[in-house]
């Protein structure tokens, strides 16, 4: 079977991302998946028994500062000289700001089709892609070289299928041209142990009704009880109670978790833009017209400053 | 600086929003046409470095004749002169195909930066700036929170999943910014009026010296074969709390397996 390069996502704290997983099981479908790990020294040896566990029956590894060093640009020109040689089935990126911006050069270098926000790829090269904020789903195909995707998280349940991969450091040779963009620094900002955001299986987010920025403590708390990540609406944001990095919406993260709770937040087009894909949707709002009850699997009217801490109270009390 | 902001037309995005039914292309003839909101920043952080360091602001557009609505918005919040791309031929444009026309645009234009919203609300596709960069042999700052310019000298912090990253560049450069990195400006009345009498030159792939093949369903390097609207998700049991609302809740996530 033929190779199916998957582009791995990985962060310094947790490793390995779940969307990579995603990609890894999606792979197997099409092929013998591949993982290749664009980063900095040693990336590769770090993620290679996780990438191992869900099929990866070879990783490609193109490591160091010429790589991890730039924005992008390099990791685009490693990967366009890997597909060349290899000639793969299909290149899998993750649906992410850089996955979408590496596959970007790619698709440019290669004059190559590129398709983004990918939940489902069949055999023959056959994309499900969600559109319109969730409300329109479509059925597209690359039609000038191979399929070049972006997957979305949340897509499907990653599965293991052990492999050993052979490890095979790449060349990397890379141009001025691809060393215009510098990375200075990078800045950690809160974050804790929560899951992240696009990747959570379930997600409490808070509203302007939390109130204040001091409340959103109910938000984190209910979110940790849940094992959940913690978001925010745009109207929550922009009266400063949480980062914007947590913004879910049409300007913002979209998140599709099995379980998404809204708190405080009315639930307007700009919010259910970024959440109505999720599996199960539960709302706590004081106003019983708010059209996040219209979205909302089970809706409870009420003050969350009174039904928030009991819930919390009930979970733990059912431990 | 001589500075291109590029503004998209899109379909309002607190509206119905639908793919044609005869080419799979977006519906912008039942559709509220309206500027991509991220593209508001874009052209006021242009202006902020014009009014700063001084140079002047070019919007350009690729898109059909009604976009030119979207250019006169866009001329009213301040910018100098707009440069239109239009074509009959452009219509069903992929994304790959898109960069290449706007990358012959700006190769006409002689930018010192371009600067644009890091997504459009209709495709979401993230892809043009680095597209664009990449044909241009420029650098691409992307996903800007912050852009600060000093001279020649480009520094912007990159929001990331984790946090940000500063990445910094020289001229020229692609820049791409998010919502947080200013607040629009609404036009006046005496920039709307301005708007009306500002410079639009209007484009054709011709004068771009891109073959009509390469563009359009001709040139499309991706193809909708199908398209379904999802139904519209409808609303299940709603309670009031009365006293009791917090453990209800708790008594569905149980059922729901969730806790």
């Amino acid at each position: 079977m033929s190779e199916v390069l998957v582009v791995v996502e990985a962060t310094r704290e947790f490793g390995v991302k779940k969307v990579t997983l995603e990609m890894l099981t999606l792979a197997r479908e099409l092929g013998t998946p591949s993982a290749v790990v664009l980063g900095g020294a040693g990336a590769a040896e770090a993620l290679s028994a996780k990438l191992g566990e869900y099929g990866a029956a070879k990783i490609y590894a193109a490591e160091g500062e010429e790589i991890d060093g730039y924005l992008v640009a390099p990791k685009a020109t490693v990967l366009a000289d890997l597909v060349k040689r290899v000639q793969p089935a299909a290149v899998l990126l993750a649906s992410s700001q850089e996955g979408k911006e590496i596959a970007a050069r790619l698709a440019v270098k290669l004059d190559n089709g590129i398709l983004t926000d990918v939940v489902a790829l069949e055999a023959d090269g056959t994309a499900t892609q969600v559109a319109f904020a969730g409300s329109t789903i479509v059925k597209s195909k690359v039609t000038k070289g191979l399929p070049l995707v972006t997957v979305r998280a949340n897509s499907l349940t990653p599965a293991p299928a052990p492999a050993t991969p052979a490890v095979e450091q790449l060349t990397v040779t890379v141009g001025d041209a691809d060393k215009l963009a510098k990375v200075v620094e990078r800045v950690a900002e809160q974050k804790g142990t929560r899951p992240e955001l696009t990747e959570a299986s379930v997600v409490v987010s808070g509203g302007r009704g939390v109130g204040n920025a001091d409340n959103f403590k109910l938000v984190e708390e209910l979110a940790d009880l849940l094992g959940g990540a913690v978001g925010a609406s745009r109207a929550a944001v922009d009266s400063g109670y949480y980062p914007h990095q947590f913004q879910v919406g049409q300007t913002g993260k979209t998140v599709s978790p099995q379980l998404y709770v809204a708190l405080g937040i009315s639930g307007a087009i700009q919010h259910r833009a970024g959440m109505q894909t999720s599996k199960t949707i539960v709302a706590v709002n004081k106003d019983s017209e708010a059209p996040i009850f219209e979205l909302a699997d089970y809706g409870v009217v009420g003050d969350l400053n009174k039904v928030v801490p009991q819930a919390a109270e009930e979970i733990r009390k059912r431990r | 600086m001589n500075i291109v902001v590029l503004v998209k037309q899109v379909p309002d995005s607190g509206a119905d929003r639908n793919l044609r039914a005869d080419d799979n292309t977006v519906d912008r003839g039942s559709a509220n046409n309206v500027i991509n909101e991220m593209d508001e920043y874009a052209i006021e952080e242009a202006l902020n470095i014009r009014d700063a360091h001084g140079g002047e602001v070019t919007i350009l557009t690729m898109g059909p004749d009604r976009a030119t609505e979207s250019i006169r918005k866009a001329l009213s919040m301040g910018p100098d002169k707009a440069v239109h791309v239009v074509d009959d031929a452009l219509h069903g444009s992929c994304a790959v195909a898109t960069s290449k026309v706007l990358a012959a645009a700006l190769g006409q234009l002689n930018a010192d930066l371009v600067i644009c919203g890091a997504e459009s609300t209709d495709g979401r596709v993230q892809v043009l700036p680095h597209m664009i960069a990449e044909r241009l042999g420029v650098a691409a700052l992307t996903g800007a929170r912050k852009l600060t310019v000093d001279g020649s000298a480009l520094t912007v912090e990159r929001q990331t999943e984790e946090g940000y990253e500063v990445v910094t560049a020289s001229t020229p450069a692609v820049v791409s910014v998010w919502d947080t990195i200013n607040e629009p400006r609404y036009p006046s009345f005496k920039g709307i009026m301005a708007a009306k009498k500002k410079p639009v030159q209007t484009l054709s792939l011709a004068d771009l010296g891109v073959a009509p093949t390469e563009v359009g369903f001709d040139g499309a390097t991706s193809t909708v074969l199908e398209h379904t609207k999802r139904p519209p998700r409808s609303g299940g049991t709603k309670v009031t709390d009365e006293g009791d609302g917090g453990v209800k809740l708790v008594e569905f996530l149980a059922t729901e397996k969730f806790v």
